[in-house]
């Protein structure tokens, strides 16, 4: 039973204050004359897509966007958050100065001048790293950031506060992604440009709510329809995409790898497989076969709550196809056996034989901006950049030599962002800086997370809006927005392209680096953080990432500019007999003949002997069933018009109206049995907490499964209500699976007539 | 300037994601910036996530114009069937009432009839519509009747619609299945069709749910 269910505070002051507020055109954003001063090409701030767009810049403002046609990838297209985007410069609520927590203010907060914050911040950095040892000050970093502010925070974390403790929110992204990719190719990266999708026979669509999530990716698909492909797609809900698929596989929340398992037990059991590939280019198969021999079609069925005619139609498809190309995102990776599921998911692909080739594809989709980038350079707990091992002695003495420091003073690694949490709880971790992170949103079992910022003695925020996590900070010092700096991210295929700055940050607002280098001055340790522009950092992380899996090192700004965007790995230097690599850089990965610094051209794949390795996966169910108590399963996930824990999104008018407030998705026997009828106030309880919200009644769901939305705050936010179970190998939390109950509310909750939607 | 013939406009509804890029694209058009002119609804939200993008077919014989008292609805050259010109418009409603695909809105504030003109500032110089750029499904295109053909095998076009006794030719283009592509949409006979999403979308999540 419930212990204590406490709802979060309404906090109306400080949202007066600070919002989100709605942005709609005004002004010259609305005037059809209105002359533009300059055009700049650069990528949206949102999604891993990362779509080519022009921003339009008049006195210093970005009124509005053009399309990019010649930007290959998207050619122009954009989804509603594009095309809106600019909306979130000069805006309203944008901070424009520092703030310190003020009791005595109203809303919480007094404005304080620059230099006095970043005094204060590093005061409190070395009061609490001087009386509680190094480790007890933490950072959470981001990877909406550009790969140059990745690559200054590791650095910052690691040279010049020396904690071990710094991690980021690809920890709730697509963590388990990366783990199942390393174990599984010794590499992370989508195996292939998106074109390759375009000459699949089959593609398979595992947990990716393609349309909604990666909208670009979606005129992919279609048009490899058109080319004659067949398109599989594995969801609890019937998605936009799912619509027009030829199988639809509608999965019990959880049960991804014993879909997987089935499917191989079948590809074996038919010789749908690829003897000669598996023989040559892998290792592991016949643990991996002997694990699937008791998932048989009924067993599978039985599990994953997918009728078992479905299970071998997709299996026969999937095995005869002589390409293919398969992708999954956060639905098969948000689990408790998270990178099980990915390592099944790559079995299917290995056992086919059907990678590094010509439409013979995998990837997974990233969520952030720089979803790529932003786990590859050292903000990492366990990472240092290219890839690169903390842990690792060569690595350590590598990456030091870079910097110019011994490397015995780097620390060792570090724990995982939700680790981090039960760190303070321990009294382990006592300060905490935070950027481009809103874990009040955005980390499961959040009543958690509110309670431990509470309990920091020092907490300093970096942000342009004041975020629902920002509001616990001691100092919130004023960043930058995307459109405010320059840089590069890696996009979802891998390729590394240019964010151009389109205007300057307003008011005493700094560009993100230059702030940490403020503080790394004030500590008195500005040794290695000196930079006087984003090239300069991106110079020094092609050195630093030189050598390993993660190459940078002959990505140029000149290059990146030329092509398009230059895909990784792109070394500056290649051995002798083996052919350079093209102006674009590595488009397909593990293809025959390729060289890479691992195998050093003993075989395609990132591992001393150059093959895949097959890894045995185990059918582990969600972390928390349900039972008659919490009977109904919720799963949770994104929406077109909203991004990640909207501290944006939520502040721009035209996307909040297209979907103002989050609902509970259910079809209509499970309203029926509940007595709830479509637009009704609902509650819905889980162990940790509770939130009511409109039901959105349809037939588009399966009937023992729930879905809310994740993108709002405070008790609107169903990570009230999610689970803080990790998978065991990536850290990754289980958004996707939780027990609940729901019932017809009593009576609207009181924040319905107190709120704005999106507040 | 005109609009060049060869490009044309697509609307192909099988492909529509119900993501409003079109009708927020739309609204940064500078011809009629801060409001949308594109219809975009779903069939029916509870059965299906199906939606169906409209823009103004831009008729050959734009009914809209032959019902307007104030002769404010004019057809260019090019076959673009203009927003109403403002000096003439009395929103008299007439046209939001004759359309036959319901694409005219009345402006309350402004009186003043507004509708899609297939972005003729960008498309009379060359640029393609706002809501075509930016539709990440490609549900709305511009561009040649060949590179659409060779492009989607599966389905073709189609620009003749039947209300009633009215046959209606129109400039913009809707893709139809190929297979059984008729040369002619019936609208009111496929309004008598009804339930055949349901069905679908029945069949598809028990047909294949393991119970």
């Amino acid at each position: 039973m419930n212990t204590r269910i406490e709802q979060p505070p309404l906090e109306l002051e400080t949202i007066q204050r600070f919002g989100p507020h709605l942005a709609y055109m005004r002004g010259d954003r609305l005037d059809t004359g209105a002359e533009v001063d300059r055009m700049v090409k650069t990528h949206c701030c949102f999604c891993g897509q990362q779509c080519g767009l022009q921003l339009k810049v008049k006195d210093e403002q970005v009124i509005g966007i053009e399309p990019w046609y010649d930007f290959p990838f998207n050619k122009g297209k954009l989804c509603p958050k594009g095309v809106k985007r600019y909306l979130q410069n000069a805006h309203p609520d944008r901070l424009l100065t520092a703030y310190a927590k003020d009791p005595s203010s109203p809303n919480g907060f007094s404005p304080l001048p620059y230099d006095e914050a970043i005094r204060r911040v590093a005061g409190e950095i070395d009061r609490i790293q001087s009386t509680y040892g190094r480790n007890a000050f933490a950072m959470l970093s981001g990877a909406s950031l550009t790969t140059e502010k990745t690559y200054l925070m590791g650095k910052f974390a690691h040279m010049c506060l020396r904690t071990s403790n710094i991690d980021y929110n690809g920890r709730l992204c697509m963590v388990a992604a990366a783990a199942g990719n390393k174990k599984a190719f010794g590499v992370d990266r989508s195996a292939n440009p998106w074109e390759d999708i375009l000459g699949a026979e089959v593609v398979w669509i595992s947990g990716a709510n393609v349309a909604e999530c990666a909208p670009i990716t979606t005129d992919y698909v279609w048009q490899a329809r058109e080319n004659g492909a067949r398109v599989i797609v594995v969801d609890p809900r019937l998605t936009p995409i799912a619509r027009t698929c030829d199988l639809f596989l509608p999965i019990k929340p959880g049960r991804d790898t014993a879909l997987f398992n089935g499917v191989l037990h079948l590809m074996i059991e038919n010789d749908w497989i690829d003897h000669e590939f598996i023989a040559n280019h892998t290792v592991g198969f016949d643990a991996v076969a002997a694990e699937v021999r008791d998932w048989t079609p009924k067993r599978t069925a039985e599990v994953t709550g997918i009728a078992e005619h479905a299970i071998r139609q997709a299996a026969e498809w999937w095995g005869t196809a002589k390409t293919s190309f398969e992708l999954h995102a956060r639905g098969l990776e948000h689990h408790s056996n998270g990178s099980l599921n990915v390592m099944a998911a790559i079995n299917i692909v290995l056992a086919s034989g059907r990678i590094g080739r010509p439409n013979c594809g995998y990837g997974t989709i990233t969520g952030q901006a720089n979803g790529q980038g932003g786990r590859e350079h050292g903000q990492k707990a366990d990472q240092l950049p290219g890839g690169r091992d903390l842990a690792n002695p060569e690595h350590r003495a590598y990456i030091a030599s870079v910097w110019g420091m011994n490397p015995d003073d780097l620390p060792q690694p570090g724990v995982d962002a939700y680790e981090l949490f039960r760190l303070i709880d321990r009294g382990e971790v006592k300060g905490m800086l935070s950027i481009c992170f809103n874990p009040v949103v955005s980390l499961p079992d959040s009543g958690f997370v509110r309670r431990m910022l509470e309990k920091l003695e020092f907490y300093v925020a970096i942000d342009f809006f004041m975020s629902e996590t920002s509001r616990y900070a001691d100092i919130v010092l004023p960043g930058s927005l995307q459109e405010e700096d320059d840089g590069t991210v890696t996009q979802v295929e891998g390729r590394v392209i240019r964010i151009n700055r389109a205007v300057a940050c307003p008011g005493e607002a700094r560009r993100d680096w230059e702030i940490i280098q403020d503080i790394a001055k004030a500590l008195g340790r500005e040794q290695g953080f000196t930079f006087n522009s984003a090239r300069e950092i991106w110079d020094e992380l092609r050195i630093a990432s030189k050598g390993w899996t993660n190459d940078y090192s002959g990505i140029t700004y000149e290059r990146i500019e030329e092509n398009y965007g230059v895909f990784w790995p792109c070394p500056d230097e290649v051995p002798d007999g083996y052919t350079a690599i093209p102006p674009q850089g590595t488009r397909r990965l593990f293809e025959p003949g390729s060289w890479n610094p691992i195998a050093k051209g003993a075989g395609p794949f990132y591992f001393p002997d150059g093959k895949a390795r097959f890894n045995v996966t185990p059918y582990i169910g969600p972390a928390e069933d349900i039972d008659a108590e919490y009977p109904v399963i919720l799963t949770t996930g994104r929406v077109i018009s909203q991004f990640l824990s909207g501290n944006q999104t939520r502040r721009i008018g035209p996307l909040v109206d297209h979907l103002p407030e989050p609902r509970v998705e259910m079809h209509p026997d499970l309203a029926a049995k509940y007595g709830i009828a479509d637009g009704d106030w609902v509650t819905v309880d889980s162990r940790r907490g509770t939130l009511t919200l409109r039901a959105n009644v349809v037939r588009t769901i399966r009937p023992d499964t729930v879905f809310v939305a994740y993108h709002w705050g405070g008790r609107k936010s169903v990570n009230m209500l999610t689970i803080a179970a990790q998978d065991p190998i990536s850290k990754i939390p289980e958004y996707k699976v939780a027990a609940v109950r729901i019932r017809k509310a009593e009576a609207p909750p009181e924040y319905a007539t107190m709120l704005e939607p999106q507040q | 300037m005109a609009v060049p013939q060869e490009l044309e406009f697509f609307v192909d509804p099988g492909r529509c994601i119900g993501c409003q890029a079109c009708v927020q694209a739309c609204t940064e058009c500078d011809t009629h910036k801060g409001q949308s002119m594109i219809h975009l609804d779903y069939m029916d939200r509870r059965l299906s996530p199906q939606t169906v993008p409209m823009v103004c077919m831009h008729c050959d014989s734009p009914t809209c114009a032959e019902v307007c008292p104030a002769d404010a609805i004019k057809r260019t050259e090019d076959g673009v069937v203009q927003s109403a010109l403002q000096p003439r418009c009395i929103a008299c409603n007439n046209c939001v009432l004759a359309c036959p695909f319901g694409v005219p809105k009345m402006n309350t504030d402004m009186r003043l009839m507004m509708k899609c003109d297939m972005c003729y500032d960008r498309t009379s110089a060359g640029l393609k519509p706002m809501c075509a750029s930016v539709c990440p499904s490609g549900a709305l295109w511009f561009g040649t009747r060949a590179e659409i053909e060779a492009a989607r095998p599966r389905s073709m076009p189609v620009n003749t619609f039947r209300f009633g006794n009215q046959t209606i030719r129109t400039k913009v283009n809707v893709m139809v299945p190929r297979p059984a592509g008729p040369s002619l949409v019936h609208i009111t006979a496929a309004l008598s069709e009804r339930g055949t999403s349901h069905e679908l979308i029945d069949d598809v999540f028990t047909a294949n749910l393991y119970v």
